[in-house]
């Protein structure tokens, strides 16, 4: 149980009035506080989707953002169902608690869940020691979820990126409009006023829609805290067995992971900013072991979130040249 | 699984405390690529604390061979987001960034000041409360900065910030800045800003940003910073009339039944009794859900689920309101668009246009005047461009809920979307309904259609002829004449000769003038229909849009699109009145086929091959297919 300051938590054996004393004395005085307006304006986002696509898709990736996602879309329809599945693209090289905790989530919470993994990717035994980061990202990640894409005929693909992410997304559309093959034409895109999405689509075209665009990281771990949204434990620290390799700490998940020779993982309190690929994803050191903690030593800390991802570093633009291909 | 929760020290709370409850302030930067709109932003994340070790090592990285300030640091360098611009050294989208202060967090909207202007800065306005106009304390006021001010208040935005930039480059001179001041003051008094303030910054070198320059000593008011931290915006939506419009249908399973949705404005309980705007039928509020438990109120901005006391029709794109407090319902109004595309905008067209959650067919009716966005004179016209803005009247196919934007911005503001790219074409705000269409109802003749085609033993239609010219449309329409009226049917020819040289005089070749006879002649053929008659109409129509539209003039006639599809090379060969010749020589502009497109049907009732059979065959074929 939770002790202390509970920021605006409705809880489900709180009574109705006083939930609403809660809410009633914020708005009255000024408006919706900035993690309710960015909840409903999320949720509103969602329930487009759900009503004007025939086939949407909401891609769920185990990490924080889709948490958080995951959560809005049970709130966005409750009390019915998640109305579309969940689609998880899997390298077959992600920490295994990540399966563990998605498999838990979807017999928890009820919804339809597709894994996707490139078969030929699979067959060819693609994976990031032999073949590197960018070939085995574009092969198991970018033209793994193309084939899930293709092969559900899903017009729309509901995604957790953040505007604050990365300087290329912040011009990103809530609704982002793909040509057939995917791409995306940033001289191109649709401009969005108000709050009213065009999700007109031509057959063989299809959305990438952003329903968190508007959140920040600090906003996103706030709203778990206050919502008390489950998490991998693999984002607070913990003694875990890992490798240094040109500075970055890798987490030795299983017996797939290669030793150079004479290297030896040590044990070490760690943690992990952004969940994904084992052997791609880098840890920090760090003793927060709890939600505030974290949140605590994000605000302390001065690097950016993506830069634990190793895809990103290659060039300037490279994010840019990847959503063109059609990366997420 | 759930991550373990401490037992939170206080201050840790009460700092999380203070984060969720932050209040939201958006708004938006508008000035010129020289008046170092991005360097401002650049210096509000730097001075914010917000640039991290990584993006620093980066931006320094990047900044080699730029101008710099005195951190080393291009901060545009920070915000302009895409290669191409990186390239170009200019903005030309709108980007959106975010830092937050211990008072407030905020969503900033960068829009260029270069191209595409009007689109870009409608576009980010339209989400914003407060804008920035920027100034070159060097240059003071320009046509673009009354074109800005202009946009915000087309937009609707209430609150602005003018900031006098470079004012270091000026000697930190007051009199340059008072007059600056003075001449924008006197310029947007009309403008209808409900707050107005001016300050004395310097982007580059964080004057008057996060606190008050001793370089300034003049100043009395608010630094930047500190001044968007404070000032209130937030318009109390929950005091308006109550707007709710029905988003999705919440059916999970036979015993519930619900309306979700966000409410636009006013405030929601259980027990009030609300109206459908589209039926007129009530109902009262019997739950308000969501996953959090039932709320007995529910307050604008808030998304949820209405359950109502009794079965009631009412799908996605429905209004619910108070009684006597309606919106207003209606399939016409007047408003203002701001046009962003390309391709113009014709009366005539039709289009999509969505509101809220609304999505309907809509024709511009009327355009009324294009306001000159850089000395907003007001001037006649017969089309609206890119960038462009006007004033217009809209009728949509059936009627949908409204007010005017000026009360409600939810509710009041619309895009139009093109029926065949679905590309977003224009945003528009309705500034009154027309109560014309409401009170306007058809007298109701004992003579009707079905009488009239009766005594004629027929049932009447349109058969529409689209091709080339010389394609064989009026030798397959003239040789179906004869045989309807050897049959002792009424049929009636309409083709360019009999149309262009009496009703249509007036009109040449243009796009728009092309739009217009084509309107025209579908308002007779639906005339002549209306009389019994059965109408053949042989007309080139090149366009899809226009085939659309004569197709919904129509109405309830049984209308039948009729493609003859003749190879260009064919219809060349023929050529029986030399038409080709001519045009192929440039004697004639605008020739459907060599300078201007044909868009074939995409769904047409019938193609006939005008380069494989005789016109004969071809209409008997037709006079077959067609049921009399």
């Amino acid at each position: 149980m939770r002790r202390g300051l509970k920021p605006y938590q409705h809880t489900a054996n709180s009574s109705a009035a006083a939930v609403w004393d809660g809410v009633y004395s914020r708005v009255t005085s000024a408006s919706l506080t900035h993690l309710q307006s960015l909840e409903a304006e999320s949720i509103a986002i969602l329930r487009e989707v759900a009503a004007s696509f025939e086939r949407p898709v909401m891609m769920y990736s185990i990490g924080k953002d889709s948490s958080v996602l995951l959560h809005l879309a049970r709130k966005a329809f409750f009390p019915s169902k998640i109305p579309f599945p969940l689609l998880h693209v899997n390298t077959t090289w992600k920490f295994r608690e990540m399966i563990a905790f998605r498999d838990a989530m979807a017999e928890k919470h009820g919804f339809d869940l597709i894994s996707h993994t490139n078969p030929e990717g699979l067959a060819n035994g693609i994976n990031p020691f032999d073949h590197g980061s960018s070939r085995f990202t574009d092969i198991m990640k970018t033209q793994a979820l193309r084939q899930a894409l293709d092969a559900g005929r899903y017009d729309a693909a509901i995604g957790g990126a953040r505007r604050d992410e990365e300087k290329s997304r912040a011009k990103e559309r809530i609704f982002s409009h793909r040509n057939a093959s995917h791409a995306w034409d940033p001289k191109n895109q649709r401009p969005e006023l108000w709050r009213v999405f065009n999700t007109r689509l031509n057959p063989g075209e299809s959305m990438r829609v952003f329903p968190i665009s508007n959140w920040t990281e600090l906003d996103v771990w706030t709203y778990i805290y206050s919502e008390g949204i489950e998490l991998p434990t693999l984002y607070y620290a913990k003694e875990r067995p890992v490798v240094e390799r040109s500075g970055t700490l890798i987490m030795v998940d299983d017996e797939r992971f290669r030793l150079e020779p004479g290297e030896a993982p040590q044990q070490e309190m760690v943690r992990f900013r952004t969940l994904g690929d084992y052997p791609l994803t880098g840890a920090i050191r760090s003793s927060a072991a709890t939600l505030p903690e974290i949140i605590m030593e994000m605000q302390a800390s001065r690097t950016s979130e993506r830069e634990g991802r190793l895809i990103d570093s290659d060039s300037v633009g490279s994010m840019e040249k990847k959503k063109q291909e059609g990366y997420f | 699984m759930s991550l373990p929760l401490a037992t939170p020290d206080t201050d840790i709370s009460l700092w999380l405390a203070q984060q969720t409850d932050k209040s939201l302030l958006r708004f938006l930067t508008c000035g010129s690529v020289d008046d170092g709109k991005s360097t401002l932003i650049g210096r509000l994340l730097y001075d914010s604390q917000l640039i991290l070790d990584d993006q620093l090592a980066s931006l320094k990285k990047e900044s080699h061979n730029r101008t710099v300030g005195e951190e080393g640091i291009d901060f545009s360098l920070l915000v302009d987001g895409l290669t191409a611009e990186r390239e170009q050294g200019i903005t030309i989208d709108v980007a959106y960034r975010f830092f937050s202060t211990d008072q407030r967090k905020f969503i900033v909207a960068d829009t260029p000041g270069h191209e595409q202007y009007t689109r870009n800065m409608a576009t980010g306005a339209s989400n914003a409360d407060l804008a920035l106009v920027l100034i070159d304390a060097r240059k003071g006021v320009l046509t673009q900065t009354r074109r800005h001010s202009f946009i915000l208040s087309l937009i609707g935005v209430k609150h602005v910030v003018l900031v006098v930039n470079k004012i270091d480059l000026m000697g930190y001179d007051e009199a340059t800045f008072d007059r600056i001041v003075a001449e924008y003051r006197a310029f947007a008094a009309p403008l209808g800003f409900k707050t107005l303030a001016a300050i004395p910054v310097s982007a580059l070198r964080g004057d008057n940003i996060l606190a008050k320059s001793d370089r300034t000593p003049w100043f009395d008011g608010t630094p930047l910073v500190p001044y968007l931290e404070t000032i209130e915006v937030a318009e109390d939506r929950t005091l308006g009339k109550l707007r709710f419009p029905v988003q999705w249908v919440n059916r999970p399973n036979l015993d519930f039944r619900g309306f979700s949705g966000t409410v636009a404005s006013g405030i929601v309980a259980v027990g009030d009794e609300v109206l459908i705007a589209s039926s007129r039928k009530p109902a009262v509020v019997k739950r308000i859900v969501t996953m959090d438990g039932d709320l007995q109120r529910a307050v604008a901005g808030q998304a949820v689920t209405l359950v109502l006391d009794r079965e009631v029709d009412i799908s996605r794109g429905d209004m619910l309101s108070h009684a006597g407090e309606t919106p207003e319902f209606s399939n016409q109004f007047q408003a203002r668009v701001v046009w962003m595309s390309e391709e113009p905008a014709f009366p005539g067209r039709s289009y999509l246009l969505k509101l809220g959650t609304q999505l309907v067919p809509a024709t511009i009716t009327d355009l009324k005047f294009r306001t000159n966005v850089n000395t907003l004179e007001q001037t006649a016209a017969t089309k609206v461009d890119l960038n462009e803005v006007a004033t217009v009247t809209i009728a949509t196919d059936k009627p949908i809920a409204f007010d005017a934007y000026a009360s409600n911005a939810l509710t009041g503001g619309f895009i139009l979307v093109d029926r065949i790219t679905n590309a977003t074409l224009g945003a528009g705000t309705i500034e009154f309904g027309l109560r014309r269409a409401q009170n306007l109802t058809y007298q109701s003749f004992d003579v009707n259609r079905e009488v009239r085609a009766q005594m004629k033993g027929q049932s009447p239609k349109i058969v529409w002829f689209t091709g080339l010219s010389g394609s064989g449309k009026s030798s397959i329409a003239n040789l179906l004449e004869k045989r309807l009226t050897a049959d002792g049917r009424h049929a009636y020819i309409l083709d360019g000769d009999n149309v262009r040289h009496g009703l249509n005089r007036d009109l040449g070749f243009t796009e728009a003038a092309r739009v217009e006879n084509i309107r025209r002649v579908a308002e007779v053929a639906k005339l002549m229909a209306d009389a019994g008659l059965i109408v053949l109409v042989s007309f080139i129509s090149p366009f899809e849009n226009e085939r659309r539209l004569a197709r919904e003039i129509a109405g309830d006639i049984d209308f039948v699109e009729v493609y003859v599809d003749t190879p260009l090379e064919v219809c060349e060969a023929r050529d029986p009145k030399g038409l080709y010749k001519r045009a192929r020589a440039g004697e004639i502009k605008n020739f459907t086929g060599i300078d201007s497109p044909f868009e074939p049907p995409s769904t047409p009732d019938l193609v006939l091959h005008g380069g494989e059979e005789e016109p004969v065959e071809l209409s008997d074929k037709l006079h077959g297919w067609l049921k009399f």
